[in-house]
């Protein structure tokens, strides 16, 4: 059933979580899971919510988020009313474009003003979960909150910005601290997921620009938590939080437990652009254990406890051990990987030996020959 | 602007395929599953998009629901265009005459207005049977420059089998002198594949004349093609040398999906210069576990993959558990191989369940025959499925 709700989804805001991988990319188009890309979970989730509309906001280096995104089509998202909305700044000659996530806002007032649903979800691209939307915005309204955020109890904690809650037995919030010292103990970490009604939104976004605000966190959030009804949403199961490269490693690992895949995938769909790719095959010689392999692989040789996006070819004799490896890279023969993500069509000759740890993988970029 | 198509094909999907026995219980022979992902009208129709035909008809007449909803809008295929795309043709009541399809040329006679509102030049009639990569522009323009009325493409096949085949004879001219549908002593061992292209305002009168004839069974082949010829019309051939493969049994449907393995397999799928686009399963990566053994397969996404894999193509969904096996074999989307269960030669169709320790189907060398086992088929716990059985839908073998 359709909620009366509009997304709003942040496709670069974290852009410097994962330096290496978003150098060409917004944090969105980053890929994750074999044939995924982070944007895809936090859209799946809308979508399964019964969403109709998402606004995605883009600042730059988002022609490979156009190009995955396509007509929305593949996410249902190819609407007469509504759909996949792209949002580019806005801004006249004056103004240089936006930085903070509050001026992001504020150039998207036409769009949330053209809109006629009650509520607004924003979300960030910078975590993977199952979300039921629709759960807290019902939670939303039940508390009569101004604003719900989404939380996720977290021992660490990778990003240099980030927001914790102390929310009471009744869910409202009553301390929010940015980038507090966590010295080991377990906080729970906002995870950039937010609900609040549409009017209240615009309203606030109108506030901010009379009095010159610039930070959503600082100057709408914690200036005002005695004064707003600022609810918590407690996300209980499985969250990855994808604030560093470890992050990245560790997180996109965990997906070749049963688990976790049961969680992510087993209940509802993910959806993600069609490639039209063959299956994969499976040579001669080819030994695979414990990985996810996508469509459009060709494995002569062993791969152990990796990730391999489509197209991937692995040669003979060629060895693959935790690693990431993403669309359209060839792996030639004879060639050892030890963690060590290679992003897309990157080219590793034979008898190349690579290796990095799982602190730090070694990341070869996009397009690279080696 | 009064709008037109140099080429609309016409794409007979209504055969039964009767002799895929278990695996066309529910489905038109189109619609059958292959390797691993495809149907076998992605073939025809990847063909057609690929090679610029964009407006295609789809003769539906036995169990089509299936097929419908597979086709769908056709976007799959980038075929919701428009003017012109996919579109199902299914027999319908008319005002004055309502009947089923009577042969394969009566199918497209009864949707002449179709054709009529794309005013096209050629007409392409494809059928749905068969497993190939083919250029149609080619074929097209062969026709074009050789003056023909109508163009057959055909196939060498070895002598000992044309008997099986539609056979043609090539006079002195180079044009077709006579066509033999199925016959006893064949003249020469160039096969029809059921192609045709013809000038449509030739097909249009033969197509007339063939529907007037009480006589006539209504057939392209055994009809209109020998009137055509009888009457002087000019009826070329186009020689297609690909991979070429009717997958009208359960053998030959076996057969052709094991071409597909292998570095340098016979028939290639995954050929990036003529994409085969199908609907794509929506399900992750396939997952591999720790104790898989996997030696010349192909797998689809969705995939858990435990047990020992061999020689076979498993399509999106399908678990094979641990210490189960599958041998030489088709096991289509969604079904479960459980824990010590053994499948072997066998072709499995969506959504069968094979319980622990069972065994399905006799190894390939024993030549049992290959073992079919139906959609929603369980087999039991250390239940046993001879070499070669055919088990037909919704059964439980105890």
């Amino acid at each position: 059933m359709a909620i009366s709700t509009v997304g709003v989804i942040f496709s670069h805001i974290n852009d410097e979580n994962l330096p290496e991988i978003s150098r060409h990319r917004t944090m969105a188009s980053v890929p994750y899971g074999g044939r995924y890309r982070l944007i895809d979970f936090a859209l799946s989730n809308m979508v399964n919510s019964g969403i109709t509309t998402v606004g995605i906001v883009v600042k730059n280096n988002y022609q490979s988020l156009i190009d995955h995104l396509g007509s929305g089509k593949d996410w249902d998202l190819a609407r007469k009313d509504g759909g996949i909305i792209l949002l580019p700044p806005y801004s006249d000659e004056t103004d240089a474009p936006y930085s903070t996530r509050l001026e992001g806002l504020m150039g998207i007032t036409g769009f949330l003003n053209h809109r006629n649903e009650d509520y607004v979800v924003i979300a960030d691209c910078d975590g993977i979960a199952r979300m039921d939307i629709a759960d807290i915005v019902r939670f939303h309204e039940e508390k009569h909150a101004d604003i719900t955020m989404v939380y996720h109890e977290e021992t660490h904690v990778g990003s240099s910005y980030f927001i914790a809650l102390a929310p009471d037995e009744t869910g409202r919030i009553r301390e929010l601290r940015i980038n507090p010292k966590t010295g080991g103990q377990p906080l729970n970490l906002y995870v950039n997921v937010m609900v609040m009604s549409r009017e209240f939104l615009i309203n606030t976004i109108g506030n901010a620009v009379t009095h010159g605000f610039s930070s959503f966190g600082k100057d709408i959030l914690a200036k005002n938590v005695e004064t707003l009804r600022l609810y918590g949403y407690r996300l209980n199961g499985y969250y990855a939080a994808v604030h560093t490269i470890q992050d990245y490693y560790l997180h996109s690992m965990e997906l070749l437990r049963r688990d976790v895949r049961a969680e992510l995938f087993g209940a509802r769909d993910v959806y993600t652009k069609v490639r039209d790719s063959a299956p994969s095959k499976y040579l001669a010689g080819a030994s695979v254990s414990d990985s996810l392999i996508s469509d459009g692989c060709m494995i002569e040789g062993t791969v152990e406890n990796s990730i391999l996006f489509r197209g991937v070819k692995v040669g003979k004799g060629s060895v693959v051990r935790n690693c990431i490896v993403m669309q359209d890279t060839v792996i030639g023969a004879n060639v050892s990987l030890d963690c060590v993500i290679t992003d897309k069509n990157v080219v590793i000759r034979d008898r190349r030996k690579l290796a990095g740890c799982e602190a730090l993988p070694y990341y070869v970029s996009k397009g690279r020959m080696l | 602007m009064l709008r037109k198509k140099e080429c609309v094909a016409m794409l007979l999907a209504g055969g039964q395929g009767s002799r895929l026995y278990a695996l066309t219980n529910d489905i038109a022979k189109p619609a059958v599953a292959f390797g691993a992902k495809y149907r076998i009208i992605d073939f025809p129709l990847s063909n057609c998009i690929n090679s610029g035909i964009d407006t295609v008809g789809v003769l539906t007449q036995y169990e089509p629901l299936e097929l419908i909803e597979y086709i769908g809008n056709g976007q799959p295929w980038d075929l919701d265009r428009a003017f012109g795309g996919v579109h199902i043709l299914s027999p319908y009541q008319a005002k004055r005459k309502s009947s089923w399809y009577q042969g394969t040329a009566n199918a497209i006679y009864q949707n002449m207005h179709f054709l009529k509102k794309y005013n096209p030049d050629y007409v392409l009639i494809l059928s749905g049977d068969h497993i190939y990569k083919m250029n149609y522009a080619d074929m097209l323009r062969a026709h074009k420059e050789s003056g023909a009325d109508c163009t057959v493409a055909a196939v060498e096949v070895p002598l000992k089998e044309a008997s099986r085949f539609g056979i043609l004879n090539v006079g002195e001219d180079g044009f077709v002198s006579d066509f033999e549908e199925k016959p006893k002593a064949p003249k020469s061992n160039l096969a029809s594949m059921g192609i045709y292209i013809f000038t449509a305002s030739k097909l249009c009168r033969y197509l007339e004349e063939d529907d007037a004839d009480p006589e006539s069974s209504k057939d392209f082949g055994k009809d209109v093609l020998p009137a055509m010829l009888k009457k002087g019309e000019k009826i070329s051939v186009y020689r297609f040398r690909g991979y070429w493969k009717d997958v009208g049994t359960i053998a030959s449907l076996w057969e052709s999906n094991m071409d597909l393995l292998g570095s340098e397999p016979v028939f290639d799928v995954a050929d990036a210069d003529w994409k085969i686009h199908s609907r794509n399963p929506l399900a992750p990566p396939e997952y591999i576990g720790a104790g898989a053994h996997i030696e010349g397969a192909m797998i689809a996404l969705g995939c858990e993959i435990e047990g020992t894999v061999r020689n076979s193509l498993l399509a999106a969904g399908v678990v094979v558990e641990e210490g189960a096996e599958v041998n030489d074999s088709l096991i289509m989307a969604g079904s479960v191989i459980r824990r010590g269960a053994v499948v072997n030669y066998s072709i499995v169709d969506e959504n069968v369940t094979v319980e622990e320790n069972a065994a399905v189907g006799e190894p390939k060398e024993n030549k049992a025959g290959i073992a079919v086992l139906g959609r929603n088929i369980r087999v039991g716990r250390g239940a046993n499925v001879a070499g070669g059985m055919i088990l037909e839908k919704d059964y439980e073998v105890k």
